[in-house]
């Protein structure tokens, strides 16, 4: 059965009058958590944005369960829950919830070491592209051209794929999702959370603070960043990828918007020359034909 | 137990418990205000799917007045017009 927004729960688990910017993109992915699993999820949180969002103490601006840890440590402490709540008979869903920074950088030696002894969590990188929370600094998931507070002159190195790092660890489930595309998310998650072992998801989330853009566009530079194809959206179950249905149409090149949409609503991509502009275009084919091999 | 703290094997614990404005009246943030039109209303509900703050109810009971903004922590930040394929919400200017 196809999943519509009038089945989707009405409980608020991101609660009104947090901390976060206006158009935030990290609240909105927690919401989405919240509607796909409810009380079931329990998350570990690194610092970044997420951990300032949940507030100060006695008040929490989210409604989960949360364990707030260390940088580097975000799965380990996830699986131990994990194992916790098996011993004692507790349904629970163990997410270690952290951003680009703690995921692809800080905490990618605990990532790792977690998923190949495929400990029985589901990790959600939410992917805004930067250290947002310390002030914009550069991140392995800084694009190529993008403007931060230490890539004066636009990043000169590519965006690590860390999906596809996933994939090759040979994992039960790797899957990619975007904020603008919640039930695609939403359904990704819950199947997530029906399979064992350690699962991936890797959310696309545009930060107005940090991109540059008017914070009313959070949902379509999201949009645009898959319907230029630049942000592909897939599943891989036990390896074999499938693109998901938003993404679907994009497989055939000719259909794509130009990157030039997506960028030029963006400050962070203001200075960006000709030279860079064509080789941002190579990725996105490159990335695509990479991607279109493990189908 | 109500509190800021939980005691596990007489050791005290912070624990902070989900509170509606943390951060404070987030509505105070607010430049321009997103202004409901009831009439051009297909009850879609995008705005509520897509409200980052979750301050969009929408009123099953009620299509007269489908969706309710709580303006004490709306942000402003627009997402909800954005999203809204009719124009029945608007973005206007705070005072
Ligand atoms: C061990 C350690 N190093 C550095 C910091 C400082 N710090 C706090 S948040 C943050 C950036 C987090 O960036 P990211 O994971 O991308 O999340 P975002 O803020 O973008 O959501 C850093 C470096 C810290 N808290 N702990
Ligand atoms: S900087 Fe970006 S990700 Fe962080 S709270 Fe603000 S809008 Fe959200
Ligand atoms: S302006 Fe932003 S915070 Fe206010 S109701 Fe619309 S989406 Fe929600
Ligand atoms: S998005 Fe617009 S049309 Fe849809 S429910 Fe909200 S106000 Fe009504």
């Amino acid at each position: 059965m196809v999943l519509t927004i009038k089945d989707l729960p009405k409980d608020k688990y991101v609660m009104p009058g947090n901390a976060a910017c206006p158009g935030c993109p990290e609240n909105l992915g927690l919401k989405f958590v919240g509607m796909a699993l409810g009380e079931k999820a329990i998350l570990t949180i690194p610092a970044g944005c997420t951990s300032v969002i949940q507030g100060l103490l006695p008040g929490s601006g989210l409604k989960f369960p949360i364990i707030n840890v260390p940088f580097a440590s975000s799965d380990a402490v996830a699986a131990g829950v994990s194992v916790a709540k098996k011993l004692i008979g507790e349904d629970a869903v163990v997410i270690a919830w952290a951003g680009d920074g703690g995921t692809a950088d800080i905490g990618f030696a605990t990532l790792s070491g977690a998923a190949e002894r495929n400990d029985n969590i589901i990790h959600i990188c939410v992917d805004n592209e930067a250290y947002m929370n310390t002030g914009i600094q550069r991140s392995s998931q800084t694009p190529l051209g993008a403007w931060t507070t230490t890539t004066w002159k636009g990043k000169k190195e590519r965006k690590k794929d860390l999906p596809m790092i996933m994939l090759m660890h040979k994992i039960p489930y790797v899957a990619t999702a975007s904020v603008a595309y919640p039930l695609d998310f939403i359904e990704k998650l819950r199947k997530a959370a029906s399979i064992k072992g350690f699962k991936y998801i890797h959310l696309h989330a545009p930060c107005p603070v940090g991109w540059r853009f008017d914070p009313m566009k959070t949902v379509s530079v999201a949009k645009l960043a898959v319907e230029t194809g630049m942000w592909i959206l897939f599943e891989a179950i036990n390896g074999k990828v499938v693109i998901s249905p938003p993404s679907k149409p994009y497989v055939d090149k000719t259909k794509r918007k130009p990157i030039k949409e997506y960028l030029s609503i963006q400050g962070r991509f203001r200075n960006i020359t000709e030279e860079i502009l064509k080789d941002l275009e190579r990725q996105v084919d490159e990335n695509w034909e990479t991607l279109l091999k493990f189908t | 137990m109500k509190g800021w703290y939980a005691v596990v094997d007489e050791i005290i614990l912070p624990l902070s418990r989900p509170t509606v404005g943390v951060a404070g009246r987030t509505g105070t943030w607010r430049v321009n205000r997103p202004v409901f039109n009831s009439e051009k209303c297909i009850k879609c509900r995008l705005c509520w799917l897509y409200c980052p703050d979750n301050v969009i109810d929408v009123n099953e009971a009620n299509p007269s007045n489908f969706i309710t903004i709580d303006y004490n922590y709306c942000k402003g930040c627009g997402v909800c017009v954005d999203v809204c394929p009719t124009k029945a919400l608007t973005l206007v200017p705070e005072r």
